[in-house]
């Protein structure tokens, strides 16, 4: 057959539509595999004393998560404390000023800093907090996931803060209002939805984060509210239990990975309705 | 020529009213003043924490992994054995394993982003099925590592398994094959979201020129998007070169943990950053330690040499 022969090349422009299409759609195969595999392996394990009691030692049946759901949302309150403010402040800074020198290597650091794999973040960390400190504790894990949170809170600042017209500043520094003011009164809260879904973003990402935790916050199978101890959290959980060889073990990581699951999917999802109102790019 | 006594004089009204007045009034401008300055010295040092961290991060690992530069010289990035407890320590292994299964999750999922950035890009850039799609892709990258290793464990692993025994090689399950299958999964996002603004960019009067010449929707794509874009692909492939190169915890939990240099890709073996994350907490000897931090500085080195490329090529595809 004639390879330039019109029939031969309106065949393989179909053939090749087929196969991209395919291969397409097959991207969302493996989502669709681990999001139903996950709630069928962890919806069963889910029940109030799932989420209230602590893990029991091998042997025994039952036990909860309350330590990791505990544990968690302490590493990640203390983590965002640090970082949503100078995060949205450096974000202010580039906006503001875009040719300067220092926002040239602001952004360079900020680039590179988002690429460092998880795991050096949580050396350094290491090094810095626990090392010094004689011990690991939850605050150095939540310095870690500040750390990995920085970037995406920085890049989103200023990408919202940029799309805002030039003149609403302007117009309220004319009125003579000071510069700190304009910038939380009239600034800030006009990009309050960008900011706030970079944020949501940050947090969701640093939620599923277990190679920085490693050697920080290092787990804990007891319930712990001190930010200086050792303290599990829910992806570490996951780690050391799936990798262990109990089935009882099995069972809490299913639960906690379908919690953990559900978490990090609505806050992407919430983020996403948000950044579509708000026609941001992130 | 001005002089002072030129300007017109004002007369200053005493009384001490007044006088406290304007006291009270230049206090409260000075104040303002100064909260402008130390707001603005703020925003600067915010800026410089950034590059402050990064700088940190940088001399942190360069000064921990001295004791083992020192000790083990450049010899120890290609020295084979790793055996801690005789002191030998070679990152071979563990280099190989990490290139090994990076490049092969590079190679399983480029036609599947690829796919996925033209079909969002050239053949259906709206409506409702294209926006399931890219928000689902987008989904995948926010799902945490740890829960892709579980699944692989739980799922994917036995799936190998039988599969390995049906071609013939030792039936492990876990190891690179497995740990490059995860990878593959976990970085089609990022290639497909950078091809797809890429394929956005295409000018629409030179695909309508090779449409006007009779050319077939896919010679367009062939001859005019893919050529057009090809350098902002690259680019988008490198970006998930280094995501693959840093993954840590699902790798960690499928590939086998051995030191040994893998004989082929379905063998057990060990990435750069899986050693770390194993062996870290039990290094007691300060040269073991510090080889490993050693691994975590070639990790950073190459990561950030490898973003900074991809994104120099998306600048200057961007500002053409």
């Amino acid at each position: 057959m004639n390879i330039d022969s019109v029939k031969f090349r309106l065949g393989k422009n179909r053939g090749f539509q087929i196969l991209i299409y395919v291969l397409a759609f097959a991207c969302v195969v493996p989502l669709l595999a681990i999001l139903l595999f996950i709630i069928k392996a962890g919806i069963t394990k889910i029940n109030w004393h799932f989420l209230v009691n602590i893990p029991k030692p091998v042997g025994e049946t039952g036990g909860g998560i309350a330590n990791a759901l505990v544990g968690s949302i302490i590493i990640i309150l203390v983590a965002s404390v640090i970082a949503i403010p100078i995060g949205i402040l450096a974000g202010v800074y580039l906006s503001e000023n875009r040719k300067s020198k220092l926002a040239y290597w602001t952004r360079l650091s900020t680039d590179i800093l988002q690429g460092v794999p998880s795991i050096v973040i949580g050396i350094v960390a290491y090094f810095w907090l626990v090392k010094p400190l004689r011990g690991f504790s939850a605050l150095s894990g939540s310095v870690a996931l500040a750390i990995m949170m920085l970037p995406i809170v920085v890049r989103s600042t200023e990408e919202t803060l940029k799309l805002l017209p030039p003149s609403l500043e302007e117009a309220a520094l004319a009125l003579g209002m000071p510069f700190h003011r304009v910038i939380f009164k009239v600034v800030i809260p006009v990009g309050i939805g960008g900011i706030l879904s970079g944020v949501m973003l940050s947090i969701a990402r640093i939620t599923g984060e277990t190679a920085p935790l490693l050697f920080t916050a290092f787990g804990n199978p007891y319930l712990s509210f001190k930010l200086t101890k050792p303290m599990q959290s829910l992806p570490l959980l996951i780690f050391n239990y799936a990798t262990s060889p109990y089935n009882d073990w099995h069972d809490l990581a299913w639960g906690a990975s379908l919690i953990l699951l559900v978490w990090v999917l609505f806050l992407n999802i919430f983020t996403k309705i948000i950044t579509r109102k708000w026609k941001v790019q992130l | 020529m001005i002089t002072r006594s030129d300007l017109p004089l004002r007369v200053i009204n005493s009384s001490p009213e007044a006088v406290a007045k304007a006291k009270k009034r230049a206090r409260l401008s000075f104040r303002q003043i100064r909260t402008e300055n130390i707001f603005n010295k703020t925003l600067i040092l915010m800026g410089l924490i950034m590059v402050v961290l990064v700088v940190g991060i940088f001399l942190t690992l360069v000064v921990q992994s001295l004791p083992s530069i020192k000790a083990l010289g450049p010899k120890y990035l290609w020295g084979k054995v790793w055996d801690p407890v005789q002191d030998i320590y070679g990152a071979w292994p563990f280099l190989l394993g990490t290139l090994l299964s990076s490049f092969l999750a590079l190679i399983i999922s480029i036609p599947f982003s690829i796919s996925v950035a033209i079909f969002l890009g050239e053949y259906h850039p709206a409506g409702w099925l294209p926006n399931l799609l890219k928000n689902a892709v987008e989904l995948i990258a926010a799902v945490p590592s740890v829960i892709f290793g579980f699944w692989g464990l739980a799922v994917l692993v036995p799936i190998v398994r039988t599969f390995e025994s049906h071609i013939g090689v030792a039936p492990v399950g876990v190891g690179i094959f497995s740990s490059s299958l995860i990878l593959a999964i976990m970085i089609i996002p990022y290639a497909a979201s950078l091809g797809r603004s890429m394929i956005n960019l295409v000018p629409s009067h030179l695909k309508e020129a090779a449409y006007g010449l009779g050319a077939t929707r896919w010679e367009v794509i062939r001859s005019v998007v893919l050529p057009y874009t090809k350098s902002g692909l690259f680019a988008g492939i490198l970006l998930s070169l280094g995501r693959a190169l840093g993954e840590t915890m699902a790798v960690t939990m499928v590939i086998g943990n051995t030191s040994l240099i893998p004989k082929n890709i379905f063998a057990p073996g060990n990435t750069m950053a899986s050693v770390i994350a194993n062996e870290f907490t039990e290094a007691d000897k300060p040269v073991y330690l510090s080889a490993l931090i050693e691994l975590g500085l070639v990790l950073f080195l190459v990561t950030v040499v490898i973003n900074m490329i991809g994104k120099k090529i998306i600048d200057r595809f961007t500002n053409d």
